[in-house]
């Protein structure tokens, strides 16, 4: 449904995108993740016909981004950042408006605006006036309007912000719903919420995709080998040989004059006592010995912060330097 | 309901809910209807003068009341249409419904002409308020209705221009009273190019200039001409301001 090639978008000298290219399947939902400035809104701004790339290709539904605005237009939903609402309409002025402008009138509009309505919760401030609406449900508001006309492809830039526990966990529901009949890209802070949604996550950092896959692949990928991290107060000048000697163990990276060291150990093998048995009895002064897991918070810290990392170059080195 | 249509009610439901519309509208009326009485009371007044030298006077509505009324009305409108219009695309863009507008599947010259007829019929609604004047003079006095008619054609013609200026101005910046104050320059100048016109005097260049401004083409319409050149300049130059202002909000995506 969504074929993104090779786009870059320049604003004067800086670079926001970088030859990004993705793709997103009918019925898939694709997560965006990355840091702020990332090229995230930049990403769905260019799919939403909102401003052209400056190069490559973005096609979607089979019109070009391009070529063909209207078309794709019509066939996409849209929640930007901010929700794009009016506050001195009322909730039904304001869909009316908006099932207008996309062509709808009647019957059909009338029954779109209480299928969202009722999805959405909406019932109650139905006639109340936007602008008295509490963020969270202007945020469903906004998610009302993208869903309106019942597009194939939804676009939602971060569309759990501002909403409450429970209803966050009512909005994913609805996204996962939406799937299978819909192909929808959203972007998210929230490392849990692409684990709980999307069947792919695609990690974004300085303008370039720097890894995409599934959820569960993407921390498997790094769980090639056990990983532990050592702090020692007064390591010798041997510690590094004599870690290594350790059985299990596979390789030693420390990092300079701080006394943090990080091993990594074969698969399914835990070297901790062995290695703080031979940390005392040295007199290093071990002063901390932690196994490392690797969450997807932590694959997305590592991939999108890799020029501080802390020692791990290994890390980023065992995950291939995509993008 | 076209797209457009949806924009242009979207528009006139926002102003009527916002108190902008009731303000500017009470002050024009006010102050219309302020200069009419005066105009009347001076007109009234002259003719107690010349009854007491001749004997009797005929007094000319058109001339001393009407024709004075429409020239101070211009200024009333250079300075309320803009405030009219300066919400228009800036206020969109403030508060990030541009965005929207913009992935919506409704093109830019679309946005642009609904949002000028927009405001264009809350204008005609207030200027329409305003015929309740001569209505009443023409209760208790003759007068020629032709040259008020034509003059409230060049009320019309006047505000669409000022109000396309309006547009384009609020399209040039995310700031309210920026937008007013620049429309309100612009206006100013495109005034002021008369005088510099007829400072040229009577060349090439001059007429040109004159040309350009719209103060001769008002005055031809207020005095009872309907030259076919003059509303030619006024359509015309809607239209490019109108296009004007579509090229701004289509630049505006590329920032």
């Amino acid at each position: 449904m969504i074929e993104v090639q090779q786009i870059t978008k320049r604003y004067g000298q800086h670079t926001a995108l970088d030859r990004v290219s993705f793709s997103v399947a009918k019925g898939e939902v694709l997560a965006f993740l990355g840091p702020n400035g990332a090229g995230k809104t930049t990403t769905m701004r260019i799919l939403t016909c909102f401003m052209p790339s400056t190069e490559g290709t973005a096609k979607v539904a089979g019109f070009d981004c391009a070529d063909q605005p209207m078309e794709v237009k019509r066939r996409i939903g849209y929640l930007p950042e901010t929700p794009p609402v009016y506050q001195e309409l009322t909730v039904a002025e304001y869909l009316t408006f908006v099932g207008r402008l996309r062509g709808l009138s009647g019957k059909t509009l009338t029954s779109s605006m209480q299928r969202e309505v009722e999805r959405l919760g909406l019932g109650t401030v139905q006639q109340r006036l936007i602008g008295n609406l509490s963020r969270g449900f202007r945020q469903r508001v906004g998610l009302a309007q993208a869903l309106l006309h019942d597009p194939p492809i939804l676009i939602l830039d971060e569309p759990t912000v501002g909403l409450d526990p429970k209803q966050i966990i009512e909005i994913r529901e609805l996204i996962k719903n939406l799937a299978g009949s819909h192909s929808v890209i959203l972007s998210t802070h929230i490392l849990p919420e692409a684990t709980a949604v999307c069947q792919r996550v695609v990690i974004i950092s300085g303008g370039r995709i720097v890894a995409e896959d599934t959820p569960e692949q993407l921390s498997a990928r790094l769980r090639q080998s056990e990983k532990i991290s050592l702090t020692l107060k007064s390591p010798a000048a041997d510690t590094n040989s004599r870690l290594k000697a350790v059985r299990g163990v596979q390789n030693v990276f420390s990092s300079g004059d701080s006394g943090t060291y990080l091993l990594e150990c074969e698969l399914g093998k835990d070297v901790r006592e062995e290695v703080a048995r031979l940390a005392v009895a040295s007199g290093w002064g071990l002063l901390e010995l932690k196994a490392i897991s690797m969450t997807l918070e932590d694959v997305f810290l590592q991939l999108t912060r890799h020029e501080e990392a802390l020692a791990p170059e290994a890390v980023v080195a065992s995950v291939e330097p995509a993008g | 309901m076209t797209p457009v249509q949806a924009i242009i009610a979207k528009e006139l439901r926002s102003y009527f809910v916002s108190p902008v519309v009731y303000a500017v509208g009470a002050v024009f009326l006010l102050v219309v209807g302020l200069l009419a009485y005066l105009y009347v009371v001076f007109a009234g007044a002259q003719a107690i003068q010349l009854m007491q030298v001749q004997g009797s006077a005929q007094l000319n509505l058109n001339d001393l009341v009407f024709r004075n009324l429409f020239a101070s009305t211009r200024f009333i409108l250079l300075i309320i249409l803009p405030i009219l219009t300066m919400r228009l695309f800036a206020e969109e863009r403030k508060l990030r419904t541009f965005e929207f507008l913009l992935t919506s599947p409704i093109r830019i010259n679309e946005i642009v002409i609904g949002k000028f007829m927009g405001v264009f019929l809350v204008f005609l609604g207030l200027l329409g308020l305003t015929s309740i004047m001569p209505l009443m003079l023409a209760l208790f006095s003759d007068f020629d209705w032709y040259p008020i008619l034509t003059g409230y054609l060049g009320l019309v013609l006047l505000g669409a221009l000022f109000l396309s200026v309006g547009v384009l101005a609020s399209a040039l910046t995310e700031n309210q009273i920026v937008a007013a104050f620049v429309s309100i320059g612009l206006l100013l100048v495109l005034w002021l190019l008369s005088g510099l016109g007829s400072l040229l005097g009577d060349t090439a260049v001059g007429q040109a200039v004159s040309y350009v401004s719209f103060m001769e083409h008002y005055d031809h319409l207020v005095r009872g001409l309907v030259d076919t050149k003059d509303l030619v300049y006024f359509f015309s130059a809607v239209v490019l301001m109108l296009f004007l202002a579509h090229r701004v909000v289509d630049s505006a995506r590329w920032k």
